[in-house]
């Protein structure tokens, strides 16, 4: 019995780190042929449109649902207190240093990262990226590096989008309890923020990028098994890359505290 | 004595305890059709995996116009690959592209011609194998058969002097595995091919075969002419003729 609970937990433990093993291979092959010519620039526009346009709608919508819950959770605890007149700087706040960027990478890691580890599974399975090899053409550099580039310059842009739907709708919601013209609640909101508030938060979302394209494209062209493989890359990009958005936000939002003090 | 671009010498491949490949030679010369059979799970996909360096063999010699291509770097194995037409099992065509941007896909990366002159070279491949009609046309707008004629246009692509085939008229009809069969004749014929096809379709083999390998467990048990096969006591090819009839 102790023996087979030894034997589990040091297959989990190869299995672990031989994934990551593998992940670091990926990214430094990942790497190499991103900084190589001869570039895949049409292929890297298909991709920003892929990424970056086809998930705005659902970017707005996300932020502006953010806006308008956090207009409405925060109202009434701040009346409480007396303190209403700061609502709409709690949701410019909370949307630009904290929601708008973690939901943008969660929407984009859901809506991306599934259709990234589906494409290149089924590209896999389907011998397309042996076929590509075989051409002489580097997979890395035409499927993955222009995946991930592109993953990594829409995501401050897509945050910006949700920034500005859920401030947008935030404002919509207080407007309705209690009325307040944009320019007011714009001002209101803005008057104590600065860059330092502004913009570190939104360019962290560039390494949610890189992990959500890195382990969308990772997952994706290791893929085994049929068309049961590739359903299984394509829910383990998901899992996995928001996982890792999760534990990076950590990161990122401590190493923003120390380097851009508020 | 023929040009052998292609040289193999004791190949061998495993995948963990399965021994797949045990010691395989074979060489195929220009303008050569050699065909490889035997039995699903006898390593003949996995020979051509070797050839063109997707797959590393544990031990032995591949040598491509003389040089050997085990252990090369990807840049020098890139360069080799160039020299060799792959047409895959599911003819392998990327699914986004359309049929024209299918073939146009290696020329676009690894030759320096005009847009016009690609346009034109591309018209000219899909035109050799009967599919110039459906240049806009997606993969998956047309049958198996076509997606067939046009990987073997995409392989065509680069001019290359050997092609491997794998299982080229796998799950085809009669009429469609004999003009693909036609399409191998007829390519040897104006390209001064070697070629490498692995098949279960003895009787297509037969008509475009130069000469006939047949593996067992990972061994050449036959390397001739077809009808050395057709003569052959070895209980393995009899049975293995017997069935396929």
């Amino acid at each position: 019995m102790a023996e087979a609970v030894l034997r589990i937990t040091q297959n989990l433990f190869v299995t672990f780190f031989e994934w990551f093993g593998e992940l670091g291979l990926f990214c430094v092959r990942v790497a190499k042929a991103t900084f190589r010519g001869p570039w895949e620039i049409r292929e890297f526009i298909r991709q920003l449109d892929a990424v970056g346009s086809k998930s705005g709608p659902l970017v707005a919508l996300a932020g502006a649902a953010t806006g308008v819950v956090l207009s409405l959770q925060t109202h009434d605890s701040l009346a409480k207190f007396g303190a209403k007149a700061l609502l709409p700087s709690v949701i410019v706040f909370s949307l630009i240093k904290e929601s708008g960027p973690v939901i943008t990478a969660l929407i984009v890691s859901g809506r991306v990262g599934a259709g990234i580890g589906a494409e290149l599974g089924s590209m896999r399975v389907t011998e397309q990226i042996d076929a590509m090899e075989v051409s002489a053409v580097n997979p890395y550099k035409f499927l993955a590096s222009t995946r991930v580039l592109a993953c990594i310059l829409m995501l401050p842009l897509l945050t910006l989008i949700a920034d500005a739907s859920g401030v947008l709708m935030g404002w919509v919601s207080t407007t309705l309890s209690d009325p307040i013209s944009l320019k007011l609640f714009l001002h209101t909101g803005l008057k104590d923020a600065s860059m330092s508030d502004f913009l570190p938060p939104t360019f962290k979302t560039m390494f949610f990028g890189l992990i959500i394209g890195m382990i969308a494209c990772f997952q994706g062209m290791r893929t085994r098994g049929g068309t049961a493989g590739v359903g299984r890359s394509a829910t383990s990009s998901v899992v996995l890359s928001s996982l890792f958005v999760i534990v990076a936000d950590v990161i990122l939002v401590r190493l923003i505290q120390v380097f851009f003090p508020s | 004595m023929k040009d052998s671009p292609l040289r193999i010498t004791g190949l061998h491949k495993s995948f963990g305890s399965q021994k797949v490949l045990n010691g395989v030679d074979l060489s195929a010369a220009a303008g050569e059709t050699v065909v490889v059979l035997g039995r699903s799970g006898t390593g003949k996909s996995v020979l051509l995996k070797l050839i063109v360096g997707l797959l590393k063999p544990d031990a032995g010699s591949l040598k491509v116009h003389g040089q050997e291509i085990v252990g090369l770097e990807m840049d020098g194995l890139n360069e080799i690959r160039k020299k060799i037409g792959f047409l895959f099992q599911q003819a392998a065509l990327y699914d986004s592209l359309s049929v024209e941007e299918n073939v146009a896909f290696p020329l676009e990366r690894h030759s320096r011609i005009s847009d016009a002159e690609r346009h034109e070279k591309v018209r000219s491949l899909l035109a050799s194998v009967g599919m110039e009609r459906d240049l806009a046309k997606m993969p998956s707008d047309i049958s198996g058969g076509m997606q067939k004629r046009v990987g073997l246009a995409r392989a065509l692509a680069l001019d290359p002097d050997i092609l491997l085939f794998d299982e080229p008229t796998a799950g085809l009809d009669p009429i469609t595995a004999s003009e693909i069969g036609e399409l191998i004749v007829k390519l040897k014929k104006e390209r001064n091919l070697a070629s490498i096809v692995v098949t279960h379709d003895v009787h297509g083999a037969k008509s475009f075969a130069d000469r006939v390998v047949m593996l067992r467990e990972g061994k050449v048990v036959i390397d001739g002419t077809f009808s050395d096969m057709e003569k052959s006591r070895d209980p393995f090819v009899v049975e293995f003729l017997k069935d396929a009839a």
